[in-house]
């Protein structure tokens, strides 16, 4: 380092010292690696990804500047806004629900329980279990031959022929959320579980003083202390939902008639399978967008303490 | 590799067609004379695709090792799935490094057709010397008259079916036409056992079968000059005729992967699919009595014929190609022609167990075909069906229009009713549009 190099210039020296002392110049410099890093593997992928979605690039070949030509092309595509409509219903109504339960199952896992440590490890399992061997279980449980779901209600004789779980585009579309809701849960309940542990019992005790009811003690106690671990938390959520790849990839590749395309498969079938990078790219920047208002409404959110707190603004 | 002379290489063929012919696999032709030379020292890097079955890669890397204790050659093989081969390919030939040989699928060499070393000369003696190549090998080889790829075989589809099923629907096999066809599909709705095709984004099976109606009545993506002529009469003719079937068949086919047909067949739910060889496989070599009833009621037969009155099925081709860069492209050269030669390829047909067919014609007198009756319709492949992106030309767009699924979801759309055929077909002449204007 500069800084530390013996000079026998006494007025290099004492530059190299008055360096050091520089709070600025020395936390530039700390910021350094950190820079380097989101540099190489955030900002430049992201900018080639941008690109890409300017160009005719195909699988092996550099392809050439093309403007927004790709855009126009999917705005023409009935497919592509299929998939747009598919993406924002699946990350909406996905997200809702994973909070729902997630937050039910958090408050549930906060009151004394019997085996409590045990059960909070077993609401973690679907998080566990790698994400393409729960899709093919949920492959087999919604299998238009085979579903168990099918089976138990046909026994039961609440039904008389399978379901067609992933033949038919809505109860398909209805079939992943599921499965992702399933998979999600456990992420949203044990981070609020976590939120709901740094609120201070007294708070609670000094409520229950004053007579307050259980809803009250929620919405005015737990709500507002927990709404900022809730903004971080569904940003993420919606952040995995939107991008979700492997349950769609392995349970309906998409289909039936790409009633479950989401961008990220749509991307990939045509960037890989089908050798468009350039076409794909642009599918994957049209994500951008939606993606940058999740991040700003919890920047907000977090950056707003009366509205952290629960207050109309 | 010093010890590996002309003449070496010459005996070593003499042997090999000697051995052929006494096996009685090869007609006694007038034969190319083959002279090559391969580098001194060389070595060799091979990509090629997964195995479907396991005899396929343990007869295939048997050969190699027998090239390597005969030329010195030492050859490193590598398997992908079919579908990560591709990636790969393209980027190899973008970026000028990687393997030296690699066996892929369908269009791809004629990708980057100009980094490839011209075949020519061995494609001429291989197929001077086994009666041939089939025309759709020989269209999935040649580039402009040169030939940049080996075709190594073509992994077949048939209609596999149960044969009480088709005897009880009053059939004795399966009709040649496509009105007979839709009548015992229409005769096994309702029963225990009846028709399904996917219609799913599975790769193969669901390309298999739709291709397959869309070219038997005449319908094409493309015409010999690139145009898109998706959105024609004859097209809608074929989903309007696929409507029919797939009225026929056991729910949830749309959501067929390439798996479903055979977990359904296997369990006795299907009584007629189209399929490779594997349904019959794990039945006859399951221990489960199940099964290996299922394998002796089940056989195989060829899609019927429509008003084009030819075949024109669509299956999954492999081919090998050398690149320009490598260091050893006259080894490369003598490796293909070793493995290619009847020795070893017969050897590898067999150990494949009828995965895949022949595409020299000589090798259709492989003992594999006849041994099971059951495997002989697998046989002819070459000869039955028609090449990707027909009837327009191999390359970047005929590969994605079929990577991204445009025949298959016209199909789906079509037959599922949530369009009309028409409005089927012109949405899909829209979406291949793009891909062949780009």
């Amino acid at each position: 380092m500069a800084v530390e190099m013996h000079s026998s210039d006494q007025s290099a020296a004492r530059a190299g010292w008055r360096l050091r002392d520089n709070r600025d110049w020395l936390g530039a410099l700390f910021m350094l690696p950190a820079a380097a890093i989101l540099l190489v593997f955030l900002a430049y992928p992201l900018g080639l990804g941008f690109w890409l979605g300017l160009t005719d690039a195909k699988i092996g070949e550099a392809g050439h500047f093309i403007g927004w030509g790709n855009f126009v092309s999917l705005a023409h595509d009935a497919v592509f806004w299929l998939v747009v409509f598919n993406t924002t219903f699946y990350t909406v109504v996905a997200s809702v629900v994973k909070f729902a339960l997630g937050l039910y199952l958090a408050l549930l896992l906060n009151e004394r329980l019997p085996f409590k440590s045990l059960l909070r490890a077993f609401v973690l399992l679907p998080f566990v279990v790698p994400t393409v061997l729960s899709a093919i279980a949920f492959w087999w449980i919604y299998d238009s031959q085979f579903s168990i779901i099918s089976w138990v209600l046909i026994r039961l004789g609440l039904i008389h022929r399978y379901i067609d779980f992933l033949g038919e585009p809505w109860n398909a579309r209805w079939a992943v959320i599921a499965a992702n809701i399933w998979r999600g849960i456990p992420f949203v309940a044990i981070t609020l579980l976590a939120g709901l542990q740094t609120i201070s019992p007294s708070l609670y005790e000094a409520a229950t003083l004053d007579g307050v009811t259980a809803w009250q003690r929620f919405r005015h106690i737990t709500l507002p202390l927990l709404t900022p671990i809730i903004a971080v938390v569904m940003t993420f959520s919606v952040l995995l939902t939107f991008t979700d790849f492997q349950l769609i990839y392995t349970i309906t590749g998409g289909g039936p008639i790409n009633a479950t395309h989401l961008m990220a498969t749509l991307s990939f079938q045509r960037a890989i399978t089908g050798g468009y990078l350039g076409e794909g790219a642009a599918i994957a920047d049209a994500m951008v967008p939606f993606l940058l208002a999740a991040i700003l409404f919890s920047y907000f959110g977090l950056q707003r303490r009366r509205w952290q707190q629960g207050s109309a603004d | 590799m010093s010890d590996f002379s002309r003449r070496d290489v010459l005996k070593a063929g003499v042997a090999t067609t000697a051995a052929a012919v006494g096996a009685g696999l090869m007609p006694e032709t007038a034969q190319a004379a083959w002279t090559n030379q391969p580098e001194p020292n060389a070595s060799l890097r091979v990509l090629r695709w997964k195995q479907f079955v396991e005899g396929d890669i343990a007869s295939f890397m048997a050969s190699t090792k027998k090239f390597t204790e005969k030329t010195g050659i030492k050859v490193r093989v590598d398997s992908e799935s079919w579908e990560d081969v591709r990636p790969k390919a393209a980027v190899a030939a973008n970026v000028g490094a990687g393997p030296d040989i690699i066996i892929d699928t369908n269009d791809d060499p004629f990708k980057f057709p100009e980094k490839l070393v011209d075949l020519s000369d061995l494609a001429d003696y291989l197929g001077g010397k086994y009666g041939g190549w089939y025309d759709t090998c020989r269209a999935y080889g040649t580039h402009n008259k040169r030939w940049i790829a080996l075709p190594q075989g073509v992994n077949v589809s048939c209609i596999n079916y149960r044969v009480s099923a088709i005897k009880k629907a009053g059939f004795e096999k399966i009709p040649e036409d496509l009105p007979g066809f839709l009548t015992l599909c229409q005769k096994l709705k309702g029963t225990a056992t009846p028709a399904g095709f996917a219609l799913g984004h599975a790769s193969g099976d669901a390309n298999n079968w739709t291709h397959w109606c869309l070219w038997t009545h005449g319908g094409m993506v493309v015409d010999p000059k690139s145009n898109v002529v998706l959105d024609s009469p004859e097209t809608v003719a074929s989903l309007e005729y696929a409507k029919q079937l797939a009225d026929t068949f056991v729910p949830g086919t749309l959501s067929w992967l390439d798996p479903s047909n055979n977990k359904a067949f296997l369990a006795g739910e299907l009584g007629l699919t189209g399929n490779g060889i594997s349904i019959y496989t794990v039945a006859k070599n399951s221990p489960d009595p199940a099964l290996k009833a299922i394998a002796a009621d089940m056989d195989h037969a060829r899609y019927p014929i429509g008003p084009v009155k030819k075949f024109t099925e669509q299956n999954l081709t492999l081919s090998a190609y050398v690149f320009k860069y490598s260091k050893y492209p006259r080894a490369a050269k003598e490796y293909l022609r070793f493995m290619w030669e009847a020795d070893q390829y017969n050897d590898w047909l067999q150990s494949s167990n009828g995965y895949i067919s022949q595409p020299l014609k000589a090798y259709a007198k492989n003992p594999v075909w006849t041994a099971d009756p059951k495997t002989t319709p697998f046989r002819d492949g070459a000869d039955r069906i028609l090449v990707n992106g027909y009837a327009g030309p191999l390359g970047y767009a005929s590969a994605a229009v079929m990577g991204d699924f445009i025949v298959v979801d016209m199909f789906a759309e079509a037959c599922s009713g949530t369009q009309t055929p028409k409005a089927a077909a012109t949405r899909a002449a829209e979406r291949a549009k793009r891909y062949y204007q780009v």
